[in-house]
């Protein structure tokens, strides 16, 4: 220790000291930064995590949509089809945690960031925060574009932001849950087709598009009980009206769920991963 | 007064599933020094630097920087430290001065210190013109450049370069040399892996050849390379009779212990030019022309055939990518 000079030293400690307060933080919103930053230098990443569900909407709305009978769900289909298509926009965007995690992996940026004396928290709180930011915007312009397409609401402004906000935390928790596939898969290819089979079944296999019970007995279990189906009709119950209670609170205690296996499952890969 | 070693290994052993990384090494740093760790892919080079950069954790052994222990406090140690080189890279959707600042932030360092110390360092490695651009435009040997320079945001006094010129031309591969050795110069310790033995003799003052997870030889340079000789020569024979014909004959006329492997002969030496000489006029002599002649600088392979009696065994990829599976 002789050999080395005190200001080195002294200039550690002093980093150290200040890293006490609130580092954490710090360091998440640095690292949801970067990852924002990146969102704006290369907009294809925004562009081509927006413009699926654009299409899916666009689609549904005048494609297949003239199937489904208005008897069927009570209301016009485009005010049935947008409270699921903004679900399912939020689980397609979650798939860019599996993404960035796997680019971050197979480059060596997160063997940097671990040789840093950072909140080990970062790099997963910073990621999954940027996700959120994304998804506001994602969101936003999906409004924007439901409303263009017809799309009303039934109930008021109040429970409508509910909605929203119930979509973004949904979104939020699928976030944790593509972190974790990214990190389990470490290169940005394998972490897009790994995420394909996790959506999949959770935004076909719902009540996203069409009424579950137009789906065969087998399925409707799974279509009725599963997060994106709850969440979506959670969605609906406060755009359209009707009983939103046990929907709204099946929403937030899957969301709750998912943070609460995911969070864990992605900071123990996320310590495993080099 | 007393000098700690700046890094200290001693048995340290890591081992991923049935291959063993790191099977019991041991060396020692002394401040203010360049150390090689001079081996092939797969050598438990790059496992040694991650334990010691606290990414990852050994099975058994100790490793410390600056007397601090990297498993008991591993905080302390990434507050010392610098990574740069393939176990570490820079964000290619930011900037160059978006890079450093990140990392700067991450060290802690106050915002301040890190806008001037960012564009010190921007300067420093001929990269100001090209602070505001992202990373993605830049040229290999820029990237590599801002590489380093990441490492160094945060001051530093131990830096890890992990194979820092690999995939460098040799112009960006000189400006990386120059920019070791100053920093050297103001004290920095630096620990450096590589696979060229050109590397590690022009940047350290001990370099320890590192083979199968084991320390196979822990030297000066001088000293090493008076054991493998300054010069190899190479003679194709061009075909294995001849070449054992004159294997013979040369192992019976010359100090030297010549080599063969299949058609070709090669013979290590302190004084190329005069073994040079008195080879080719045995040869001759007996009427033994090489179809091919080659004189030139030892490397790696003649290292491990000189200390292991085989070559290094290279499942070296070229374009010098990490394999993947972490046994690197």
């Amino acid at each position: 220790m002789t050999a080395t000079t005190p200001a080195a030293i002294g200039s550690a400690e002093v980093r150290r000291d200040r890293a006490n307060a609130l580092g954490p933080v710090r360091d998440a919103l640095a690292i949801a930064g970067r990852n924002l930053i990146a969102l704006r230098r290369v907009p294809r990443l925004l562009v081509f995590s927006t413009i699926q569900p654009v299409v899916f909407l666009l689609l549904f709305r005048y494609v297949f949509g003239g199937v489904v009978s208005t008897s069927l769900i009570g209301v016009p289909y485009v005010d049935y089809l947008l409270p699921g298509v903004f679900v399912q926009t939020s689980v397609f965007g979650a798939i860019g945690a599996a993404i960035g995690l796997g680019t971050d992996l197979q480059t060596g940026l997160l063997e940097r960031f671990r040789s840093l004396p950072m909140a080990r928290s970062a790099v997963l709180a910073g990621r999954t925060l940027a996700d959120l930011a994304r998804n506001v915007f994602v969101v936003a312009l999906m409004v924007v574009i439901g409303f263009g397409v017809g799309f009303r609401i039934h109930t008021g402004p109040l429970p409508f932001l509910g909605g929203m906000l119930l979509v973004l935390l949904f979104a939020y928790s699928m976030s944790w849950v593509f972190a974790t596939v990214g990190l389990l898969v470490g290169d940005p290819e394998t972490a897009q087709a790994a995420a394909f089979p996790v959506m999949a079944p959770l935004v076909f296999a719902s009540s996203v598009f069409v009424p579950v019970s137009s789906m065969p007995g087998w399925l409707q279990g799974f279509a009725t009980h599963q997060p994106v189906s709850v969440t979506a009709s959670a969605v609906r119950a406060l755009t359209l009206g009707g009983p939103t209670a046990s929907d709204v609170w099946q929403s937030l205690a899957w969301a709750a769920g998912i943070v609460a296996v995911f969070a864990p499952l992605a900071v123990w890969r996320y310590r495993r991963a080099v | 007064m007393r000098t700690d070693p700046a890094i200290l290994v001693e048995g340290l052993t890591k081992r991923f599933g049935s291959v063993m990384a790191l099977d019991g090494i041991d060396f020692t740093v002394p401040p203010g020094t360049v150390f090689g760790l001079l081996g092939p892919n797969g050598a438990g080079k790059t496992t040694a630097i991650r334990i010691l950069t606290t990414i990852l954790r050994p099975d058994a052994g100790r490793a410390e920087v600056l007397g601090i222990d990297v498993v008991r406090d591993p905080v302390a140690v990434r507050y010392r430290i610098g990574l740069a080189g393939q176990s570490a890279a820079v964000d290619a959707n930011l900037t160059g001065q978006e890079n450093l600042r990140l990392i700067g932030r991450l060290a802690q360092m106050p915002s301040r210190e890190v806008r001037v110390r960012t564009a010190e360092l921007l300067e420093r490695f001929g990269l100001a013109a090209a602070a505001d651009r992202p990373v993605r435009t830049y040229s290999g040997g820029m990237r590599r450049r801002l590489d380093v320079a990441a490492a160094l945001v945060s001051r530093p006094p131990v830096l890890f370069l992990d194979e820092p010129t690999t995939g460098l031309d040799i112009q960006s591969r000189g400006e990386l040399w120059q920019m070791i050795r100053e920093l050297v110069a103001e004290g920095t310790t630096v620990l450096l892996t590589t696979q060229y033995l050109e590397e590690a003799d022009r940047l350290s003052q001990r370099i320890a050849v590192v083979d199968h997870g084991r320390v196979i030889a822990n030297d000066t340079p001088a000293a090493l390379k008076a054991h493998l000789g300054s010069t190899v020569i190479e003679l194709g024979m061009g075909d294995e009779t001849r070449a054992s014909r004159a294997q013979g004959l040369l192992s019976a006329t010359l100090p030297a212990r010549p080599e063969r492997q299949a058609a070709t002969i090669r013979l290590a030496s302190q004084d190329g030019a005069r073994v040079l000489i008195d080879v080719l006029r045995s040869l001759d002599d007996q009427g033994l022309t090489p179809a091919t002649l080659a004189v030139r600088e030892p490397s790696l392979d003649d290292v491990f055939l000189s200390l292991t009696g085989r070559r290094a065994d290279d499942t070296v990829s070229a374009d010098g990518h990490k394999p993947q599976g972490g046994a690197a």
